[in-house]
């Protein structure tokens, strides 16, 4: 099978690879970018722990052709961190204690930040709804809500 | 069509660990020449927290910061055998390995000291600070890095200790049948408050209180968030969990997280939890872990409120829609009992 030379940002960043025809975003990601933030859990969109950001819009990368990023700008978890310092929700979740596992831990935070972009200060059932498409097995969804209310509220800075 | 509110309540026993096989586990301490400490571990950290207490119980046994132990485990190839990570084993079993290695490394490290200050082992104590002092005079003191420099470089000493925690196997009792599988129990009681839907059939979770005593928390931020979690997925087993919802029928079984019902973030309700601490005589500072039995009393707490709703009585797990709506059927309606 032929490739096709995909180029588009990955984090601010101009990456260019080649990838086979029908290769996922997810796996793009993981296996030729070498960015390992994005989580496989289903790979079938039940899970939402592959969640990333393409042009500031959240999508499930497992569901996402990487043809379809050409051009395109690709966030992740592993772009969210300011520098040294952690983004207002990373420091949101550790101090709330909003990861067990972790393994759903990328999902819910770009999850978060796709709607705090959006709606900066979301109600409860906002949030609810936001996170609802992320699965989280530890059940941890109490300190992951009270994690994201705590940053639209103004009460963590990184 | 009727929303009914129930209440029930479930209080449970729950033993720590197991007796089967004397239920051990291994661990490994020693000091690098840095004065930091490394806890060898196979013991799995699956997000409970295994990885923080066993650092925390080690610290504390050898009175260093904490911030001088490492605790590598994980990897069964390196590490002194565990049982592993399961029937709330953790705490209380590693814990207690951990402890007794920490102690045999302690004892050496404080020879080690003795021998530098040239005093006896026995007139030191740490300050929990990384250093090791006379006990009464301060001032005669040796940090503990200086401590493993030279019993690494100049009394060609290891600062190291091994620990396992291993059961005695229970005999049984020839007269009585009566035997200890288990060293010690953690309890909890939990009340739940459910709405059932006579139409539906749907179960809504309201509200949980509980109370749980698991010896002393020695983590109590974590064994918070092992609670509150935990006891959704006791709700997730008594409301939607089942690969196989018609056994021993395989038809209709979930195939994806789309089929298979877990609780999403718009599930959950306001959860109450008060942790007593009585601290377990032979738990490694008397902890004895949480574990499982946040789950536990969740499913015969939900089935007693549905039952307190509705009238019916569901001994089959997971209490799906269906099942809930065939027994007010079969009884002919919704009878709500007497709200305590």
């Amino acid at each position: 099978m032929s490739k096709i030379p995909l180029q588009f940002r990955h984090n601010g960043r101009e990456v260019a690879i080649f990838v086979d025809g029908g290769t996922n975003l997810l796996v793009a990601l993981r296996e030729l970018i070498g960015d390992m933030t994005p989580k496989f859990g289903c790979g079938q969109g039940g899970c939402g722990t592959c969640s990333v950001m393409i042009d500031g819009e959240l999508h499930l990368s497992c569901l996402t052709l990487a043809e379809t990023v050409t051009g395109r700008s690709v966030e992740t978890l592993d772009g969210m961190k300011q520098g040294p310092n952690l983004h207002p929700l990373q420091r949101a979740f550790a101090d709330n204690f909003a990861a067990q596992c972790g393994y759903c831990t990328p999902g819910m935070l770009m999850a978060a930040k796709a709607l705090l972009d959006r709606n900066p200060s979301p109600s409860r059932d906002e949030v609810i709804e936001a996170i609802s498409g992320n699965i989280c097995r530890c059940t941890g969804y109490e300190p992951i809500i009270n994690a994201i209310l705590a940053v639209a509220g103004g009460r963590v800075s990184a | 069509m009727t929303r009914h509110r129930g209440r029930g309540m479930a209080s449970i026993n729950y033993p720590i660990g197991m007796n089967l096989g004397g239920d051990p586990s291994q661990a490994l301490v020693h000091s690098n020449p840095s004065g930091k400490f490394t806890v060898a571990l196979s013991s799995i950290d699956l997000g409970q927290g295994m990885k923080s207490v066993t650092r925390q119980i080690c610290a504390e046994t050898l009175g260093v910061p904490v911030e001088d132990v490492y605790v590598d485990t994980a990897d069964s190839d390196t590490g002194p055998h565990c049982m592993g990570s399961f029937a709330s084993r953790g705490t209380h079993r590693v814990g207690n390995a951990v402890m007794a290695a920490a102690r045999e490394a302690r004892g050496v490290m404080m020879e080690a000291a003795a021998e530098e200050l040239e005093v006896n082992a026995a007139d030191l104590e740490t300050d929990g600070r990384g250093n090791i002092h006379v006990k009464g005079a301060p001032h005669r003191s040796i940090s503990t890095k200086d401590v493993a420099i030279a019993a690494q470089f100049k009394q060609g000493r290891t600062i190291s200790g091994r620990g396992i925690f291993l059961v005695p196997l229970s005999e049984v009792n020839p007269e009585t049948g009566e035997m200890s599988p288990a060293t010690c129990y953690a309890h909890a009681c939990l009340v739940a408050e459910v709405d059932v839907d006579d139409e539906t059939g749907e179960v809504a979770m309201i509200r949980m209180d509980s109370a749980y005593e698991l010896g002393r928390a020695l983590n109590p931020r974590l064994v918070e968030q092992q609670l509150v979690g935990g006891a959704w997925m006791g709700v997730s087993h008594a409301l939607y969990e089942t690969p196989e919802p018609y056994y021993p029928e395989p038809v209709h079984g979930p195939r994806d997280f789309v089929e298979y019902l877990m609780p999403g973030p718009g599930d959950i309700c306001p959860h109450d939890i008060a942790v007593l601490e009585r601290p377990a005589p032979d738990g490694p500072f008397g902890a004895k872990g949480p574990g499982e039995m946040c789950a536990n009393p969740v499913l015969p707490a939900v089935a007693n409120a549905i039952f307190n709703a509705v009238g019916v009585r569901i001994d089959d797990l997971p209490i799906t829609p269906e099942k809930v709506l065939r027994a007010i059927k079969a009884q002919g309606g919704a009878r709500p009992q007497a709200r305590r």
